[in-house]
């Protein structure tokens, strides 16, 4: 009874301290791309084994944070640890730690779904032998395991995306970045693939980061939300505080609330302006 | 290691696996012999300037290996574009390493099509004149491939429009096509666009070729090779400075 106990005690300060670390701490990050600041010194944190959904609108910075975190951008300023790493200082050890699945698609068609993973372990240092295990175990998760030797140009959309996630798992990372995952799949598809996603985060403990244009889904998977327009963190919280503070039933309405309801023009991605700013240089 | 060759390897899968493509660019070689090689021939030989074929056939193999090194380019900007680049990018890999595993993979490609290329001269008569310099050709072929598969990395660094980069490629290629020796003998051209050729470095490669296939007189193996690598340290050493710099 008192070994009983000890270790409930031992396990709630465990969890306890689990609950107090964090996978991703961002503070003060800013943007910059000319006189135009994507990014205005949005500062948040993602507990270790949680689901954080990162929501805004269209051209709202959201892509622009995401590659400032996963080290495709430099920061203008602010700082970023994963894990407790600096990626700007630690890139190698940095990039180890998380898995990325992008908002286009990043699968080589011409290759085969086993290739694409072999790939992709050999890119991140995986060990031949594990490698080849873990393909097949992610494969046979993701149920695509019978078309491991077809190519991909003969998959459909939502293969494809099983496919990325599958492929974002292999080198074991603890954070897992999915930008709008879920963009142009029948809802079947995509029950399908939070459910793999949920599994994985509850199992291996996996730190989830995700955008989505779906607040249902925001709404229903979501540990802690963000809510970022126009390159700034309007609010953040749980669903729940998050609606409260919105004072909405849903997290759609909290979402439109906050952000307005008219339709944005399409505005120029983070990426064009980028473009545009070397440009005019 | 596992890096460089696992990008090596992509590069080599996606083109064994497209026949269409390796098929396909057999047809300007065709045309070039047919065209060419008949057309042109019998002029040739009747200025005393001994077998076409045996001029043309080192010529239009550089012209191949050149062609197919220089627009993988439009892979790196597909790869920009679609995906694959971030993937790589993302990855606990130094640049320089994707830049090397790239190109190293189009470099074989590229060979492997002037490979093609050499078997296909046989069919309109060339015949190499010293079997034993043969693995000098190949290593001719090696540079010139190597050298504007970089050149095309790095200019596909800096393009992100796919329809542009063909245009751009063109216009730079083009003029190193043609003042390169693989079609006539430099020797009579006027001496300002005459000397202007010792700036292109394709005509180190067709003249490493002339001499290594046919037999024929030129600058010399050692100062081909020579420039060559000259040219190839450069160009490389551009391509990891604008590799560097890609932002996607």
């Amino acid at each position: 009874m008192h070994g009983f106990t000890h270790r409930s005690i031992m396990r709630n300060v465990c969890m306890s301290e689990d609950v107090n670390k964090y996978s991703i701490e961002v503070t003060d990050l800013v943007k910059q791309f000319g006189d135009f600041t994507a990014v205005k010194g949005v500062s948040f944190s993602v507990r270790q084994g949680s689901i954080f959904a990162f929501l805004g609108p269209n051209g709202a910075g959201k892509t622009t944070t995401i590659k400032m975190l996963t080290t495709l951008l430099k920061p203008t300023s602010g700082t970023v640890q994963l894990n407790g790493i600096d990626p700007t200082k630690n890139q190698d050890t940095a990039r180890k730690s998380f898995g990325i699945v992008f908002q286009d698609q990043s699968v080589d068609e011409e290759l085969t779904a086993y290739e694409n993973m072999y790939f992709h372990a050999m890119l991140y240092g995986v060990e031949r032998i594990r490698a080849q295990a873990m393909i097949t175990e992610l494969l046979t998760e993701f149920e695509l395991i019978e078309r491991k030797d077809s190519l991909v140009k003969e998959f459909s959309g939502g293969m494809r995306r099983r496919l990325e996630i599958a492929r974002s798992f292999l080198h074991e990372p603890n954070i897992i970045f999915l930008d709008e995952p879920t963009l142009g799949l029948d809802p079947q598809t995509r029950a399908k693939l939070w459910a793999h996603v949920l599994k994985l985060n509850k199992e291996k403990g996996v730190t989830v980061f995700l955008t989505t244009h779906y607040m249902e889904e925001a709404e229903r998977m979501a540990d802690q939300v963000a809510v970022i327009d126009h390159g700034a963190i309007l609010a953040q919280g749980t669903v729940d505080e998050i609606k409260e503070e919105a004072g909405a039933e849903t997290l759609e309405q909290a979402f439109l609330d906050m952000t307005g309801r008219d339709i944005r023009e399409s505005e120029a991605t983070g990426l064009e302006r980028m473009r545009n700013f070397k440009r005019r240089r | 290691m596992g890096v460089i060759h696992i990008l090596w390897l992509r590069q080599i899968k996606r083109y064994l696996r497209s026949r269409a493509r390796m098929l396909g660019s057999l047809a300007q070689p065709l045309l070039f012999f047919v065209a060419l090689g008949f057309g042109f021939g019998p002029v040739f030989e009747q200025a005393g300037n001994g077998s076409y074929i045996q001029f043309l056939a080192p010529g239009v193999i550089a012209m191949s290996v050149m062609f197919t090194s220089v627009f993988s380019g439009i892979d790196l900007i597909w790869d920009k574009q679609f995906g694959f680049l971030k993937e790589t990018l993302v990855a606990p890999v130094s640049r320089v390493k994707i830049l090397f595993g790239r190109t190293l993979g189009a470099a074989t490609v590229a060979m492997m099509q002037g490979c093609l290329v050499f078997l296909l001269t046989f069919l309109f008569g060339f015949r190499p004149e010293n079997m034993l310099y043969l693995p000098l050709a190949f290593l001719f072929m090696a540079f010139i491939a190597f050298l504007f598969t970089a050149l095309g990395t790095a200019l596909a660094s800096l393009v992100n429009d796919m329809h542009a980069f063909p245009m751009i490629m063109n216009f730079l290629v083009m003029p190193l096509f043609f003042l390169s020796g693989a079609l006539f003998p430099l020797e009579n051209l006027p001496a300002g666009i005459r000397y202007a050729t010792y700036g292109n470095p394709l005509r180190y490669g067709v003249d490493g070729l002339h001499i290594s296939m046919s037999g024929l007189e030129g600058i010399g193996i050692m100062a081909d090779m020579g420039t060559l690598l000259v040219f190839i340290v450069a160009i490389m050493g551009l391509g990891v400075y604008l590799f560097k710099r890609i932002e996607i």
